[in-house]
C-alpha cells in the first residue's frame, strides 16, 4: 500500500496543520482567530465553505468560548479540535484545565507567541509552557512535516482509554507558522485509517443512559482521588505516545522519539533545545564537530508527560549540558525546561555542569553565532571551567 | 404566542429533575427549572448549568438529581458549552451516529450573575450564532452561592454584602440592567419573561422556546429567601407582587413583536408593598432613604411606560 503521496509540498505549518485537520476531518471545530494562528482556521473555514470537510464550525466569539464549546462537544462524543496561540491560550486558562480534568481528548494546536505584555506577535513559549500543569499532553513539533504528523497521531493518543487526556500541538510562530518549508504529507487514507474511529465512551447524548458531567466536588468528596487519577493517566501517556510513534513509523517512514537525539553518541557537551531552533543548532554543530568539539543536541518532542529517565540517560555520559528555554519563569532556577531537566538528571543522580540560557523572548531571532558561543561555553566547562550560576540571555541588546 | 394548558396536563408530564436536591427550602431556582423542562415534555434534553447555586446543589457528587444528560464547567461559560453540545449533536446527527427516538433539546441555564454578568460574552454569543437552543437566566437578583453579593440584577436599592447600606450608603446605587432587552436585541426568534408563581405562564414559554427552532431566552424571577431575607413560604406570593406591581412585568417577544401577558392596569400596586416584605430593602424604610423608594418606582413606571410602547406600531413620524 502506497502510504504517503508522491507529492513534496511547500506549505507554512499553518497549512500543513489545516491540511492534517481536513484529512482527520473532525466533527467539531471551534476556534476563535488570534495571530499567528489564523489561518489555521481560516484555511479550515474554506473547507467546510467548499463542503470538503464534515465538521460543524462554530465561530465562537472568544478564545474561553472555544475551548467550552469544545468542552461540550467533546463530552457530547464528538471528535473536537481547536487552534490557538498567546493571549488566546491565556484567556482559555480557565477552561484549559477543566477540559483536562474532565478527561476530554479535545485536540489543540498552539502556535506559540508570547504572552502580553509589552504586547507582542512574536514566538516564544511562555504561552504553553504557562500551561504545563494543566495535565494536557504536550508535544513540540520543529517544523511543518513534525506539527503534521503530531496532527495526525494525536487521536489515538488522546482517545486511548489509559490515557483519555486533552492533548496540544506547539510550533513555533511565524519562524513554522508563516514560513514555508517542505511537508510530505500522508494519504487521506493512510490518516483515516491510522486514526481510526472514536473508541466507544459515555457520553451527553445517549438517551437511555443520561450522565452528569463535571458535578460539584467541593464538600470533602473525592477530587484529590480525581486529581491523582489525572496524572496517573499522565504516566501511562509516556509508553503510549512511544507506542504512537512507533505506528507513525511504519506508515510515514519517519520515526520519533520524546526526545529527539542528535551526535549525543560521543558528545562531551550538549544542548537541550525546544522547536526550530534545533534546525539551528545542527548546523552549528556540523562546524563544532570539524573543530573536533563533540557537540551533540537534544531536541524534546514530549514534554508532558516528561521523559525524565530518558532525558537523564541521555545526559549521562555528557560533561556540560546548556538547556536553551524561550519562556522564563521569573524568580526560579531558571526557565521552564531547564527545571525539569535538572530535576531529572538529580533524581537519577547523573552529575553533569548545567548552566540555563533564556533565548528568542518575543520573537528575538538566535543566530549560529550565539548557538555556537554557547558550545564553546560547555566545551571550556568540560575542560574544567565553570558553568554561569545565572541566566545567561543569548543575543541580548548591548552586549 | 404560548398556549396555556390545565395544571393536570402539565403534571402527567415527566419530571426531568428529580426532588432531594439540596437546594434551600423555598428556593426558585429548582421550581423554574422542573417548570422549564416540563415545556421539553419528554424529549431528552442536555442542561448546560453555570457554576451557582443549582450546580452545587443538585450534583453532589457522586450523586446527581438530573434525569437528563448534564454538564458543568465553569461559571461564565453555560452557553459556549451548550453551544459546542449542540454543534456536536447537528455533527453526529447528520452522520448518523446518534441515535435517539425524539429530538434532544439543549438548555444553558444560569442564575443573573451567570448571566447578566460574567457570562454575558458567551450568552449573546451563543444567541447570535443562532444555535438551536434555549438559554434560561433564573434571576433571584445577587450571587446567591457566594453569599449575597450584588450583580447587575440586583433592584435599586437592595441591601447586598457587596452594595450594603450604611451611614452614608443606600444599598445598591445603580438600576438593573436589562437583560431580556439585550437578547431582543439579538433578533433572535423567542424571548419572553416569566415567574414561576405563574406556572401556566412560565410552562407554556419554556414549551414554545423548545420548539421554536434556533435560539430562544428566558429570564426567569427565582425567589430567594436567604438573599432576599424574606420568609421560607412567602417567595411565590413575593414573585406575584412583583409582577404584580409591573418590576417583572410578564411578556413575549416573538420575532421582534412583543406581547405583554399580564397588564394589572388599575390594580398595580407599589413595589413598596413587596419591598418591605424583603429585609434587603428594611433600610429604605429609614427616612434619610425613603427617596430611594421613590426614584426605584419611577424607574420601574417609566420602564412599563416603555414595555407597553413596545406593543403598539404607532406609524407615521420623521425619517
Amino acid at each position: 500500500m502506497s502510504t504517503t503521496t508522491e507529492k513534496l509540498l511547500a506549505v507554512t505549518g499553518n497549512q500543513a496543520v489545516a491540511m492534517a485537520m481536513k484529512q482527520l476531518d473532525p466533527d467539531v471545530v471551534a476556534a476563535y482567530p488570534i495571530t499567528p494562528q489564523t489561518d489555521v482556521v481560516q484555511t479550515f473555514s474554506q473547507y467546510v465553505a467548499d463542503g470538503v470537510v464534515k465538521a460543524e464550525f462554530v465561530t465562537v466569539e472568544s478564545e474561553h468560548s472555544a475551548m467550552s464549546a469544545c468542552i461540550g462537544s467533546a463530552a457530547a462524543g464528538a471528535r473536537t479540535m481547536t487552534a490557538t496561540s498567546s493571549a488566546g491560550f491565556a484567556l482559555m486558562w480557565e477552561v484549559v484545565y477543566v477540559a483536562a480534568s474532565l478527561r476530554l481528548p479535545i485536540i489543540m494546536t498552539t502556535v506559540n507567541r508570547a504572552l502580553s505584555g509589552p504586547i507582542n506577535i512574536h514566538c516564544d513559549h511562555s504561552d504553553s509552557m504557562g500551561g504545563r500543569d494543566s495535565g494536557w499532553i504536550q508535544i513540540y513539533n520543529e517544523d511543518a512535516q513534525e506539527a503534521y504528523d503530531a496532527t495526525v497521531m494525536s487521536f489515538p493518543i488522546a482517545e486511548h482509554a489509559d490515557v483519555r487526556l486533552p492533548l496540544m500541538n506547539m510550533y513555533d510562530g511565524f519562524i513554522i507558522s508563516g514560513a514555508i518549508g517542505p511537508l510530505r504529507p500522508l494519504s487521506d487514507e493512510t490518516v483515516k485509517a491510522f486514526a481510526g474511529e472514536q473508541p466507544v465512551v459515555r457520553t451527553l447524548l445517549k438517551p437511555e443512559e443520561p450522565i452528569t458531567v463535571g458535578p460539584f466536588d467541593g464538600l470533602h468528596g473525592w477530587y484529590f482521588e480525581h486529581k491523582i487519577a489525572q496524572n496517573r493517566a499522565m504516566e501511562a501517556a509516556l509508553p503510549i505516545i512511544q507506542d504512537t510513534y512507533d505506528r507513525f513509523a511504519e506508515v510515514s517512514g519517519r520515526q520519533y522519539h520524546h526526545l529527539m537525539q542528535y551526535d549525543m553518541e560521543d558528545a562531551d557537551v550538549a544542548i537541550v533545545v525546544i522547536g526550530s531552533a534545533a534546525g539551528t543548532a545542527r548546523t552549528v554543530i556540523k562546524t563544532l564537530r570539524d573543530e573536533g568539539i563533540k557537540a551533540g543536541l537534544i531536541k524534546i518532542r514530549t514534554f508532558r508527560p516528561f521523559p525524565t529517565e530518558e532525558m537523564a540517560r541521555a545526559l549521562s555520559g555528557v560533561k556540560a549540558v546548556a538547556v536553551l528555554d524561550r519562556a522564563d519563569s521569573f524568580g526560579a532556577q531558571g526557565g521552564p525546561l531547564y527545571l525539569e531537566v535538572l530535576a531529572a538528571l538529580y533524581q537519577k543522580g547523573v552529575h553533569t555542569k548545567t548552566v540555563n540560557c533564556i533565548y528568542g523572548l518575543g520573537g528575538r531571532d538566535l543566530y549560529p553565532r550565539n548557538i555556537e558561543d554557547v558550545y564553546r561555553m560547555l566545551a571550556d566547562a568540560a575542560d574544567g571551567g565553570d558553568l554561569p550560576h545565572s541566566r545567561v540571555y543569548l543575543n541580548m541588546k548591548g552586549e | 404566542m404560548a398556549t396555556k394548558l390545565s395544571p393536570k396536563e402539565y403534571i402527567k408530564r415527566p419530571d426531568h429533575l428529580t426532588g432531594g436536591h439540596r437546594l434551600c427550602a423555598g428556593c426558585g431556582a429548582g421550581i423554574v427549572l422542573r417548570q422549564v423542562l416540563m415545556g421539553a415534555k419528554d424529549n431528552p434534553v442536555v442542561i448546560s448549568n453555570a457554576t451557582g447555586c443549582l450546580e452545587v446543589s443538585t450534583t453532589i457528587y457522586p450523586y446527581t438529581a438530573w434525569k437528563d444528560s448534564f454538564i458543568h464547567s465553569a461559571f461564565e461559560n453555560a452557553a459556549a458549552t451548550i453551544s459546542g453540545v449542540e454543534a456536536a449533536y447537528k455533527s453526529l446527527l447528520r452522520q448518523g451516529k446518534v441515535q435517539s427516538d425524539k429530538p434532544y433539546k439543549f438548555l444553558s441555564v444560569g442564575g443573573d450573575g451567570g448571566s447578566y454578568d460574567i457570562g454575558l460574552q458567551a450568552l449573546s454569543g451563543a444567541l447570535e450564532r443562532g444555535h438551536d437552543i434555549v438559554v434560561l437566566c433564573y434571576d433571584n437578583g445577587a450571587y446567591m452561592n457566594t453569599g449575597f453579593q450584588r450583580s447587575a440584577a440586583t433592584p435599586f436599592g437592595a441591601w447586598t454584602t457587596t452594595s450594603p447600606d450604611g451611614k452614608v450608603r443606600p444599598g445598591k446605587t445603580q438600576q438593573r440592567k436589562n437583560l431580556t432587552r439585550i437578547a431582543v436585541a439579538h433578533g433572535i426568534p423567542y424571548v419572553a419573561q416569566a415567574s414561576p408563581h405563574n406556572f401556566r405562564d412560565l410552562i407554556s414559554k419554556a414549551e414554545v422556546a423548545f420548539d421554536t427552532p434556533g435560539p430562544a431566552f428566558l429570564n426567569v424571577l427565582s425567589p430567594c429567601p436567604r438573599g432576599w431575607r424574606s420568609a421560607d413560604p412567602d417567595g411565590m406570593k413575593l414573585a406575584k407582587m412583583m409582577v404584580q406591581s409591573c418590576f417583572w412585568p410578564l411578556y413575549e417577544v416573538v420575532d421582534g413583536r412583543y406581547t405583554i401577558n399580564y397588564d394589572p392596569k388599575d390594580r398595580k400596586i407599589p413595589i413598596r408593598d413587596w419591598m418591605e416584605q424583603q429585609g434587603r430593602f428594611k433600610h429604605l424604610f429609614k427616612p434619610q432613604f425613603a427617596y430611594m423608594i421613590d426614584e426605584a418606582q419611577a424607574y420601574v413606571d417609566s420602564e412599563w411606560d416603555r414595555l407597553k410602547s413596545m406593543t403598539t406600531l404607532p406609524g407615521g413620524g420623521e425619517a
